[in-house]
């Protein structure tokens, strides 16, 4: 039996194959994967936020995608990635209720899924798949034995990406 | 200045008597409306840290219904009616007046229903609280969703998110005496509202 590790909001793990890594009930937050295919080795990180300078007080860098995204790569390359074989996906970054005056805060999952992208950009990794928005919630999971992410939903089944 | 992350015994007493009187005022408007008797417990009153909220309605992963509302006003805040969509079934099924088990999915005047029922609860609660605080409250209309415990309240604790690492929740739970209908109702000032509703009771 492979080894389930839980990821818990605004939180990050890191591990090598046979480990699945995975997290629970996501709605605007981001589960953002690394992965290296040779080595098998990997992390996830479930943000909250897009940037951590515009919070006020903090002493979670994983919450933030601006600070939890190095910190998760660091760990991965500590643990024997290399950097140029990583590859990231992403699933989250939904809006869970629908107002017509939403405000900023509303709309912290496309903002979340904005981020992420950016950051992993600036990092040169590479994005190789995407399942952000909607209005519902997801449970996401990545199996260190072959990158596979799975992203579980309750109305719209299970996926793969 | 009230340190809201730092409160006294006295000043986490007051926000639990509030809590109290407001859940105690929307538990009576509940059993009005179903004709059943309705429990509830003392409210809790806690800093708990943000990610250890959904622990409170079971886990992360558990399937809820949860209504929000906006609150607007001097303490602006969130507040969020969540229960297990078994409950939601039940209540839908004794609103509309069909035999119990007969709903099995929410349609559209179900959730209207649900989203009505979020509206009273709230009204209620707010205004006990008036009644205490002086301090008037105003809700938005309410939105509802039936999803994952954890997704629905990353609406609510985003917010904190952005202020510090805990959320201060008012929390109460309900329970109709058949078991049929539980329930947890949140009120989570947003960061600021705290002060002003504790200077409002006087215990600064």
């Amino acid at each position: 039996m492979a080894n389930l590790i839980k990821v818990g909001m605004a939180d990050y793990k890191v591990g090598r194959s046979p480990s699945t890594l995975i997290s629970y009930g996501l709605g605007s937050c981001i589960g953002v994967s690394l992965y290296d295919p040779q080595t098998k080795i990997g992390g996830l990180l479930h943000i909250m936020l897009p940037d951590s300078t515009q919070a006020r007080a903090s002493d979670n860098p994983a919450k933030f995608a601006d600070t939890g995204i190095p910190l998760m790569l660091n760990d991965v390359l500590a643990l024997g990635a290399s950097k140029s074989r990583l590859v990231a996906k992403l699933a989250g970054g939904a809006q869970m209720f629908a107002f017509a005056n939403a405000t900023d805060i509303m709309r912290v999952g496309s903002r979340n899924a904005e981020a992420v992208k950016q950051i992993l950009k600036r990092n040169g990794i590479k994005i190789l798949a995407e399942d952000t928005g909607g209005n519902y919630g997801r449970t996401v999971q990545i199996d260190l034995n072959n990158g596979v992410y799975k992203v579980k939903t309750i109305d719209r089944g299970e996926k793969e990406i | 200045m009230i340190d809201e992350y730092n409160l006294s015994p006295m000043q986490l007493d007051a926000l639990k008597e509030i809590g109290n009187i407001g859940a105690g005022n929307s538990a009576t408007a509940l059993s009005q409306i179903i004709n059943k008797k309705i429990d509830m417990n003392v409210p809790k009153v806690a800093f708990v840290p943000i990610e250890d909220v959904p622990d409170l309605v079971g886990g992360p992963d558990v399937i809820v219904v949860g209504i929000f509302l906006r609150v607007y006003g001097k303490a602006p805040s969130n507040i969020l009616f969540l229960m297990p969509e078994k409950s939601a079934f039940y209540l839908v099924d004794t609103l509309m007046g069909r035999p119990q088990g007969t709903t099995k999915t929410l349609d559209f005047m179900d959730q209207s229903a649900l989203m009505e029922i979020g509206n009273i609860l709230s009204g209620a609660y707010l205004n006990a609280f008036f009644n205490f605080t002086h301090i008037s409250m105003l809700p938005s209309i309410p939105a509802l969703a039936m999803d994952m415990a954890g997704a629905i309240l990353n609406v609510v604790l985003v917010q904190l998110g952005q202020m510090g690492d805990q959320a201060m929740v008012i929390e109460t739970e309900f329970l109709t005496e058949d078991e049929g209908l539980s329930g947890h109702f949140f009120l989570v000032p947003d960061p600021g509202s705290l002060g002003t509703l504790i200077k409002a009771v006087g215990v600064e």
